[in-house]
Formats: structure tokens, C-alpha cells, sequence
């Protein structure tokens, strides 16, 4: 819709290296490198304060880093292609006594959108997504979850080439987090190029193709879905009838005991040597299980590991940044 | 580039404008300047009715008898011919064969004649009695009486004829002068009263949450321009309201609207330049005020800020009138060229001097600063506004807390 260049044909609508910013001496994002290929849905993980928000905003070109090339859409100022790009920021907000569609027209106006062909559109939008009945009232007369989708509305009323929504399942109930996940789908469909940040795991691993996990401002995995899963072994769910006896030696000293249940990662031998292990061992097998790692269970050891080696950093190194004290 | 920002900044200027015409508070900010009126209308009126039946002194004449009803007879002969409110005299004492009268404990004494003052001695060496103050007021004019009263036999006081003349070089110079400072006095109340408003201008978007979106979608810049041109627009709708109401009382009441003495500039010239120089200074002061308002995040602070910001607006006032009454000084010239001073110097100067260049320079100069201070303004708020993210009281299990966590 917006006709400030044509649309973006690179391999890469977002390339980062070396991103790091400082606030107050503390250094919030410390080296993150992202690249996003064209048309995909790519999350980036990782948990509250990691840095998430920080590289968004960066990306965005809201703050400029203090090292670290960006290039978005092609261009290394991202405010030159401000109007190709749809943010939902992860505080919502909006004009309260504003009308929805008014709401929604001028978030395209800001977008380059002529102001007749925003309200047209806005309106248009709202019927689409069955919420046509509220273009004509205030922001302040819809419920959050409303005005959440409203906004993200006007996120993508001017059909940009690249979307980046921070946080964008907070605050929704699951039916409308449903929704924003077929949205979300519809839109990588078109060949439109998302970026989200989430640090609930689950819709990532439905959505993303690809994943970058943030800890401690750094980027310990960035990749496909499926890379970050691999990181891990698969995971063995055991039953057995005998609660003890030789068969216990087959299993990884790490073996955690659930209920009825054995959880533990497949050794590297395979489980071929496991299974003869347990038969000979009189484990009475009732039910074995293998499952490739999930997102989940990759992300808390990526992450973790993270957190584990950035520690180990500040305790050898306490000059390099304290995220206790902020110095 | 340039046409983005602009068309960035008319979309922000109309939300602004739109929002805050049709918004309640408009009301009260067009009925904003009735209240000093009334006010100061009002406290004027009685203040004035307070000093006129409170304050009327009295001199008391203690002279020989026949002296003082030769004074008195004075006084009522000049009274009425000289300028200013006379005091009425009042006989307190006819002393006779040198006896001495004790004039400051009559002063003392006649509180419930508000005697101001005592005359005695005689016509021919008479002593004021009297506060230092009055006493300089009417030495001359005692001495004035009681020539008259020592006169045998006075004469009625010669008629002057009157050939009035429109104007002199010593009129014309201290009219405009009064121009000048009715121009700057107007240009202080207006700016004034734009400066809360435009002091809490980025604490809506703040208070919304919508500022991460503008500062995503448009150059920050746009965003300042936008909204001081908005509150620009706004203003002028107030002045067109405030203008068209005085204007229609003034003739409902049946009077010529008032008459100041002409500007050197001229009249036309001297309002579209008092137009300019509004619109200046207010966007100077404005972009200032929207900087410093910019960092504040609640209405309590914007109060908090407030008492500052005007304590500034006071000061560029007072030293641009300063500054009017030491034409040709250094002083002057630093009024002329610094920035928030400049517009009140620059209009003064249209009410005393014909040359219209330095206008122009003045403004080029004034523009330049309104961008360099947008732009400085948009910088310092990108720099301390964007720092954080949504407060978080603590960091995932994963890492350790960190203190006012920059953004997840």
C-alpha cells in the first residue's frame, strides 16, 4: 500500500552483527547477531530482561546502538524504511478517546497512509476480523483485549514488508491468542517477513521457523527450530514393573524419576544397547517412549548455559557489568 | 527525506489540534485570560474605593488668625488650577504673640482627621511640619500659598489660551515606548499561557503508551514540529476567540477601540510582525518546554516543572524590559540576540525604529534556533525516553535481578 519503494526482494530483511547496547554503564545487549530470511515467521526467545525488547529497538532504529552494524529492509538507518514496517510494541497504547477506526487511520497516517484511504481500509480490516461493530467507538469503551487487537490492526493496516511485534500474546486470552497465530501465519503466507519476541515457548515452537534465544543480552543460538531442538538428545519416558534391580545400571546417572515414569535423555549409544540392557536387566518394560527434545527443554538448557557462563563471567570479572547493580 | 518529516509532523499537528480543540479543557484555556481580568478587575476596583475613602489627608494650619484665613482663602483660589488631588486644610491653632505651637504632637494626635501635615510658624517663614515623603510633595506648594496669601491684594489668575499640537519628538518617543511595552507585555501573557500546556504535551503519549509507536513510525523531530505547531494552532484560535470577544465588548460598549501611539514600523507592519514574533517565541519557548516536559512522565511531574518554566518565562520578560529602557547599550544588544529574549526585543524594536532588515535577520536567526532547539530537544528525549522498557521487579529464574532493568 505504501509507495516509498518497491517492495523489499532481499535474501534478508533483517541483518544485525554485533549489536550492543549500554544503558548507565550496563550493558543490556551485548553482541547480538540476527539475521532473518525473507518471508519467514522468526522468534526471539529468551526470558524477562534478556534483551529482547532492547534489540528490538535497536532493529527499529527507536534507539541506536552503541556498537554493531543493523541493516533492515536494506537500509542501515531503519527509520528511512519506517513506513514498510509494523511494530506492536510490547506496551500497548493508544489515543483513548479516539474511534478504533480513527485509531487505525492514524496509525496508517503515520505510516505514509493518506487519511481517507486509512479510515477506508481501517474499517475494512475491522469487519474482516469480525470487530466491525466497535469502528465507531472510543478506545476507552473496548475491552484490553480489543483494544490489543485494534491496535495490531494498525500494526498492519499499511501492508508492510516486515512486522515486528514484542510480546504480542501478553494480555490475550487463548481464544484470541489462537486468532493472532492464524494471523500470524497469514501474513509469513503473503510473504510478509515476522519478527516476534515471546518468552512463552510454546508459540514459538508453533509458529517460528527459525528462533534466536536471548540470555544475559547475548545470542548463545540463533537458527531453525529444528537445530535448537537437535541441540538436545532425545528424551527416553520409561515404565517399568520392577522398581528395582539390574536393569537400573542402564539408565544415565541423570535419570529423574516421575510417578510411575523414568525420564531420561537417549545415551549416545542408542537405544538398541539400552533396550537389551533394560530386557536382560528383568525391567518389565510396560512402556518406552522416545521424543525429540522440545523447544521448551532446548530453550531452559541454551538459556540456562547462558546464564551459567555469563555468571561465571561477572564473578571472574565483576568490572564488566553487574546486572545486580546495574554497573 | 524533509517531506516525510513534514508530512509526518502535519499528521501528529492535526491529532494534536483536532484533540485538543474538541476537547473540554479547550474551554477553560479560552476562558483562561477572563479570570486575571476579572480578578485583577475586581481587587483594582476595591482597592481604588478603599483608597478613596480611606485615604484623604489633611494639612493642619497653625498660623496667627489673620494668616490663616489668608491661607485658607489661598488655597481655595489654587486649589482647583493645580495639578493632582490638594489636601483639604483644616485650622488647627491661631497662636498669637510667638507662642509656640507643638506641630508634631498634633501630627501625633489626629488620627481621625488623617492630618498629614502641620503648617505654623507665619506666612512669611512657614514651617512643614510633615513625613519626609510628604514633605517634598507639598514644600512647593505651601510655598505657593502662602506667597499668595502674603499678596495684599491678589488678583484673579490670568486665563491661558491653549494651542494643543497632535504630537512633539519627546511625546512620540514616549509613546512609543508605551507601544513597545503594551507589545511585549501582550507577547509574555500569550506565550504564558501556552507554556502548561505545552509543558504536559508529551505526557499523554507517555501516560498512552503510544510513544514506542511514534517513535517507531516517525522521525522524533516530526513529532516535536507536530506538536508545537498543533499548540501553534491552537493558540491562534484562542487569540482569534480572545480577539473577536474584546473587540465585540469594546464596540457593544460603545467606545473607539483604544488608541496606543503608532509604531515607528507602522501599524500593519508592526501586527504582522507582533504575529511573527509571537509565533517565535512561542516556538521557541515551546520546543524548550516540550524537552524538558518530555522527560517528565506524570502530571505531578509537569507540576513539579512548571513553577521553573515560568520562573524562565519571567526572567526572558523582565530582561527584554529591561533591556527596552537601555536602547543602543551591550545590554541590548544580548537581548536582541539571544534566543528566548529575542522576539520581545525585536517587537520593541518595531515600536521605536523604522528599519525593517533587522526584522528579517532576526527572524531568519530565530528560526534557525527553533530547529537547532527541535532538534536538540528530539535527541535529549530519544536519549532518556527510550532508555527503558516496562518496569520488571525482577529477571526470570534464569538470570539475576538487575536493578531498573533496562527493557526484557
Amino acid at each position: 500500500m505504501v509507495t516509498d519503494g518497491a517492495a523489499f526482494q532481499g535474501e534478508w530483511p533483517i541483518e544485525a552483527e554485533g549489536l550492543v547496547k549500554r544503558f548507565d554503564g550496563f550493558t543490556a545487549v551485548d553482541g547480538v547477531d540476527i539475521r532473518v530470511p525473507r518471508g519467514a515467521i522468526y522468534g526471539v526467545l529468551g526470558p524477562n530482561g534478556a534483551g529482547k525488547t532492547t534489540t528490538l529497538r535497536m532493529l527499529l532504529g527507536i534507539i541506536d546502538p552503541d556498537a554493531g552494524v543493523r541493516r533492515v529492509l536494506g537500509h542501515e538507518r531503519p527509520t528511512d524504511v519506517a513506513r514498510r514496517i509494523g511494530y506492536l510494541p510490547e506496551e500497548r497504547g493508544l489515543y483513548p478517546a479516539m474511534k478504533a477506526s480513527e485509531a487505525i487511520a492514524f496509525l496508517a497516517a503515520l505510516r505514509g497512509v493518506p487519511l481517507r484511504q486509512g479510515r477506508k481500509r481501517a474499517r475494512e480490516l475491522l469487519d474482516e476480523h469480525g470487530l466491525g461493530y466497535a469502528a465507531d467507538r472510543q478506545i476507552r469503551q473496548l475491552s484490553k483485549g480489543m483494544a490489543q487487537q485494534v491496535q495490531l490492526l494498525g500494526t498492519l493496516v499499511h501492508q508492510p514488508d516486515l512486522v515486528v511485534l514484542d510480546e504480542p500474546f501478553s494480555g490475550l486470552d487463548a481464544l484470541n491468542q489462537g486468532k493472532l497465530e492464524r494471523m500470524i501465519r497469514s501474513l509469513a503466507d503473503r510473504g510478509t517477513t515476522v519478527l516476534f519476541s515471546t518468552h512463552v515457548i510454546a508459540h514459538a515452537e508453533r509458529l517460528c521457523d527459525r528462533v534466536a534465544i536471548i540470555a544475559g543480552g547475548k545470542v548463545p543460538f540463533a537458527g531453525l527450530v529444528d537445530e535448537a531442538r537437535d541441540r538436545l538428545r532425545p528424551q527416553v519416558r520409561l515404565e517399568t514393573r520392577a522398581g528395582d534391580g539390574p536393569w537400573r545400571r542402564a539408565l544415565p546417572a541423570d535419570a529423574r524419576r516421575e510417578g510411575a515414569f523414568w525420564h531420561f535423555a537417549l545415551p549416545e549409544s542408542g537405544v538398541e544397547p539400552l533396550l537389551r540392557a533394560l530386557i536382560e536387566g528383568e525391567a518389565g518394560i510396560l512402556s518406552l517412549s522416545i521424543e525429540r527434545a522440545g523447544l521448551h527443554d532446548a530453550f531452559v538448557a541454551i538459556a540456562g548455559e547462558a546464564a551459567a557462563r555469563a555468571l561465571e563471567e561477572n564473578t571472574s570479572n565483576p568490572e564488566a557489568g553487574n546486572p545486580e547493580t546495574g554497573r | 527525506m524533509i517531506r516525510t518529516k513534514l508530512e509526518a509532523a502535519w499528521v501528529i499537528a492535526r491529532r494534536d489540534f483536532v484533540a485538543v480543540i474538541f476537547s473540554k479543557t479547550f474551554l477553560f484555556f479560552l476562558l483562561g485570560p477572563l479570570f486575571p481580568i476579572v480578578v485583577g478587575g475586581m481587587a483594582g476596583a476595591i482597592g481604588a474605593q478603599v483608597h478613596k475613602d480611606l485615604d484623604k489627608p489633611v494639612i493642619g494650619i497653625a498660623l496667627p488668625a489673620p494668616e490663616a484665613a489668608r491661607m485658607m482663602e489661598a488655597q481655595r483660589a489654587l486649589g482647583d488650577a493645580m495639578p493632582g488631588d490638594v489636601p483639604g486644610f483644616v485650622v488647627l491653632d491661631t497662636p498669637w504673640g510667638g507662642r509656640h505651637y507643638d506641630a508634631r504632637a498634633a501630627l501625633a494626635g489626629h488620627a481621625e482627621q488623617q492630618l498629614a501635615a502641620v503648617v505654623s510658624g507665619s506666612l512669611a517663614r512657614p514651617v512643614l511640619t510633615a513625613t519626609p515623603e510628604r514633605a517634598r510633595m507639598w514644600q512647593g506648594m505651601i510655598a505657593l500659598f502662602a506667597a499668595r496669601a502674603q499678596s495684599v491684594a491678589p488678583g484673579p489668575l490670568p486665563a491661558v489660551a491653549v494651542d494643543e499640537v497632535a504630537t512633539s519628538a519627546a511625546k512620540q518617543q514616549s509613546g512609543q515606548i508605551a507601544t513597545a511595552q503594551a507589545g511585549q507585555v501582550l507577547l509574555f501573557l500569550l506565550t504564558m499561557l501556552l507554556a502548561g500546556m505545552v509543558l504536559s504535551n508529551l505526557v499523554e503519549e507517555k501516560a498512552n503508551k503510544i510513544i514506542e509507536v511514534l517513535a517507531a513510525s516517525i522521525p522524533l523531530d516530526a513529532l516535536f514540529l507536530g506538536k508545537l505547531f498543533a499548540m501553534l494552532g491552537v493558540s491562534l484560535v484562542g487569540i482569534a476567540v480572545w480577539g473577536t470577544g474584546w473587540g465585540a465588548l469594546v464596540l457593544a460598549g460603545g467606545k473607539a477601540l483604544p488608541v496606543m501611539p503608532v509604531p515607528a514600523v507602522g501599524w500593519p507592519m508592526f501586527l504582522a510582525l507582533g504575529f511573527l514574533y509571537f509565533a517565535m517565541a512561542y516556538l521557541l519557548l515551546g520546543s524548550l518546554y516540550l524537552a524538558i516536559g518530555g522527560m517528565a512522565t506524570t502530571v505531578r511531574e509537569v507540576q513539579t516543572l512548571a513553577m521553573p518554566a515560568t520562573m524562565l518565562q519571567l526572567m526572558v520578560f523582565f530582561f527584554a524590559s529591561f533591556a527596552l529602557a537601555r536602547p543602543g547599550t551591550w545590554i541590548e544588544a544580548v537581548s536582541l540576540v539571544f534566543p528566548l529574549s529575542s522576539p520581545f526585543a525585536m517587537l520593541a524594536r518595531a515600536a521605536r525604529d523604522p528599519a525593517l532588515w533587522p526584522h528579517g535577520a532576526a527572524l531568519a536567526w530565530q528560526v534557525l534556533c527553533v530547529a537547532v532547539m527541535v532538534r536538540l530537544g528530539a535527541h535529549l528525549f530519544r536519549r532518556t525516553v527510550m532508555k527503558s522498557g516496562p518496569a520488571r521487579g525482577r529477571r526470570g529464574g534464569l538470570l539475576r535481578r538487575r536493578k531498573a532493568a533496562p527493557s526484557a
